[in-house]
């Protein structure tokens, strides 16, 4: 019998978080959801998710976030999974971690200007390749830079999870697989990565939902030529004051991050506690 | 438990002891209305003479409260959202217009009013704000073009047309403003720069398209940091932006269009919110004074539409035509007018679909 002073207590230790989650998640996303459906007036409507998708132009920005959140997402787990697995085999793994980790204290706005530093005309990159007699290129405000910057944000995100999954991986399963007559590839293949892949999903997850959203990036190192639908949100809560459209592109961004959580979930941990 | 208990408790002593430090500035800074020599004066950032703030309060004993706010609408938002005791803001023309229609501003008394005689009689009694009922200006400017003389030849960029010449391919910096971007076209067309006919707003937003070979970028503040930089050969962007951005670089000039442009307010308001009004009123007629005005505009740089303070400014910033252009171009300036919401919107649709044409 689990007494009630128990119960009672974990009740107790349930109120912080419950409130917390009322207060800043539930409650924001019930206004979200019911601005999005209501006219001026507080009629219910669905007109604004009928413009929403009776327009091309949303339409396009959509599939625009939706792609260049999976090139971002691509090209930081192409770096960071050999990454993660390197600095699994450093001797001091959690110093390297740590300097990986670094630039996240800074603030992510102060990290975009010192890109515009490098990028710009008159910035490094150009002074560099001027030494070798190379005119000033046009880095900043092309797809290239801003996919550039918004992986080099992400990548830590990505690392992090990676290395989690790598570092809990029982070495002796790799010294099996090798005395079982695996080499060194089919062991990468066969065993450490599937048993790594909780922390790669973790990882997609981490860089790919905050990647469906940015937008400071897209004008300052894009020049807006990257139009996502953070740029719309901010558009209209900022300059049409259109919060119900503004709030409905928000519900539809939270639909399309749910989807990936679902994409993404562990279903390997689920069903290995079914068969424990 | 015992710890749990212990750490609430601590929690809720930090909580009470934030509150009470909130209260006692709020007492300091005069959001409390019991205190009196206080003017809770709501500003752009930077955007006030530090030196004048002292000056205010040694010559009336009031002492001014700056907050800012960064955009029309974030301050528009604020205090309509009320909890505010704000007893001057700064909006610009159509916000102005915009606020007097949802009863936000108080009418001025200008019985009160000592400088009015000083101010340029072209930058009162605007269609925003008749007979300036409840505004009284405090900076004005424009709309035009940078451009970089190591890049551009001056007489090749001085007209809104030349910035669909095929020479300045991907070197064009454009404002991210719906208004100022469509504005730039509907003129090119001898439209109203608060056309309100699909037919001509259509035709804007395609000629506009037209321009998109030669747009190198569509961003807000950071142009005068790229223009000071080299980064760009042209931008479209507001006179203020220019002058700072010339201050860092002297290869940059600034040019108005002689075939119009729009004309650009800032004007000090009294929101419904005031409840410091004699504090109110002797703000307003310190600013109106020509010095404190011209030593206003000297550290600002904008114009300034007091004419007695413009007599006091130095010659060269006085005669300056980039800043203070010539009586017919200032005749063929537009200013714009609060579009309302479903216009607002129609502009800020086309201007997206010209951003997404890149694709």
């Amino acid at each position: 019998m689990m007494s009630k002073r128990k119960q009672q207590r974990q009740l107790f230790y349930l109120v912080p978080y419950g409130a917390w989650l009322l207060l800043f998640v539930i409650a924001p996303l019930v206004l979200l959801l019911f601005q999005s459906l209501t006219t001026q007036d507080g009629h219910f409507t669905l007109a604004n998710y009928a413009i929403y998708f009776g327009s091309g132009t949303y339409l396009l920005m959509t599939f625009n976030s939706v792609w260049y959140a999976f090139l971002i997402t691509l090209i930081t787990l192409v770096i960071s999974y050999p990454m993660a697995y390197l600095l699994n085999q450093l001797k001091r793994k959690q110093f390297w971690l740590l300097l990986i980790i670094l630039p996240t204290w800074i603030n992510l706005l102060l990290k975009t200007y010192a890109f515009i530093g490098l990028l710009s005309k008159s910035g490094t990159v150009n002074n560099f390749l001027g030494l070798w007699g190379i005119v000033p290129q046009q880095l900043l405000f092309s797809n290239w830079s801003f996919l550039l910057v918004a992986a080099y944000i992400e990548i830590p995100f990505m690392i992090l999870p990676i290395f989690n999954s790598l570092a809990e991986i029982d070495p002796r399963l790799a010294q099996a697989s090798r005395d079982l007559g695996a080499n060194k590839w089919q062991t990468l293949w066969r065993v450490t990565m599937p048993l790594s892949m909780s922390g790669v999903k973790a990882g997609i997850q981490a860089v790919f939902i905050p990647s469906l959203s940015l937008f400071m990036i897209t004008r300052l190192i894009g020049g807006n030529r990257v139009i996502t639908l953070g740029t719309a949100i901010e558009e209209h809560f900022l300059v049409t004051q259109n919060w119900r459209l503004g709030s409905t592109i928000g519900v539809i961004l939270i639909v399309a991050m749910v989807i990936t959580m679902i994409l993404t979930r562990d279903r390997g941990r689920q069903s290995s506690r079914k068969r424990g | 438990m015992k710890k749990l208990l212990l750490g609430l408790v601590a929690i809720l002593l930090v909580v009470g002891a934030l509150f009470g430090t909130q209260q006692y500035l709020a007492a300091q800074t005069g959001s409390d209305t019991s205190s009196d020599k206080v003017l809770n004066l709501y500003n752009w950032g930077d955007y006030l003479d530090p030196d004048l703030m002292t000056k205010f309060t040694k010559e009336t004993g009031y002492k001014i409260s700056y907050e800012t706010f960064d955009s029309n609408e974030a301050m528009y938002t604020k205090i309509k959202q009320g909890g505010t005791s704000y007893d001057l803001t700064v909006p610009s023309d159509y916000m102005i217009q915009k606020m007097k229609r949802e009863n936000l501003l108080l009418p001025l008394d200008h019985s009160k009013l000592t400088g009015l005689k000083n101010y340029d009689p072209r930058f009162m009694n605007l269609s925003f704000d008749r007979n300036n009922k409840y505004s009284l200006p405090y900076f004005w400017g424009t709309l035009g073009i940078i451009y970089n003389d190591k890049y551009v030849n001056g007489k090749d960029i001085q007209h809104w047309d030349d910035l669909w010449s095929p020479k300045f391919k991907n070197q064009i910096m454009l404002v991210d403003s719906a208004r100022d971007a469509l504005a730039v076209a509907l003129i090119t067309q001898h439209k109203s720069v608060n056309d309100k006919s699909t037919a001509d707003l259509a035709a804007a937003q395609a000629k506009l398209e037209a321009m998109m070979p030669n747009v190198k970028a569509v961003i807000a503040d950071e142009i005068k940091m790229y223009m000071a930089q080299n980064e760009a050969g042209i931008a479209v962007t507001y006179s203020g932006e220019a002058a700072e951005a010339i201050d860092n670089n002297p290869h940059l000039h600034y040019v108005v269009p002689s075939e119009g442009s729009n004309l650009w307010f800032d004007n000090i308001v009294m929101p419904k919110t005031a409840k410091h009004k004699a504090a109110a009123y002797a703000f307003l007629n310190f600013m109106s004074e020509p010095k404190n005005a011209a030593q206003n505009a000297e550290y600002i740089g904008y114009a300034t539409p007091n004419a007695k303070a413009k007599a006091l400014l130095p010659k060269a910033v006085r005669n300056d035509r980039q800043f203070y252009p010539d009586d017919q171009t200032i005749s063929r300036l537009q200013v714009y007018d609060d579009l309302g919401q479903v216009w607002t919107e129609k502009y800020n649709d086309a201007f997206l679909e010209f951003k997404m044409s890149h694709h």
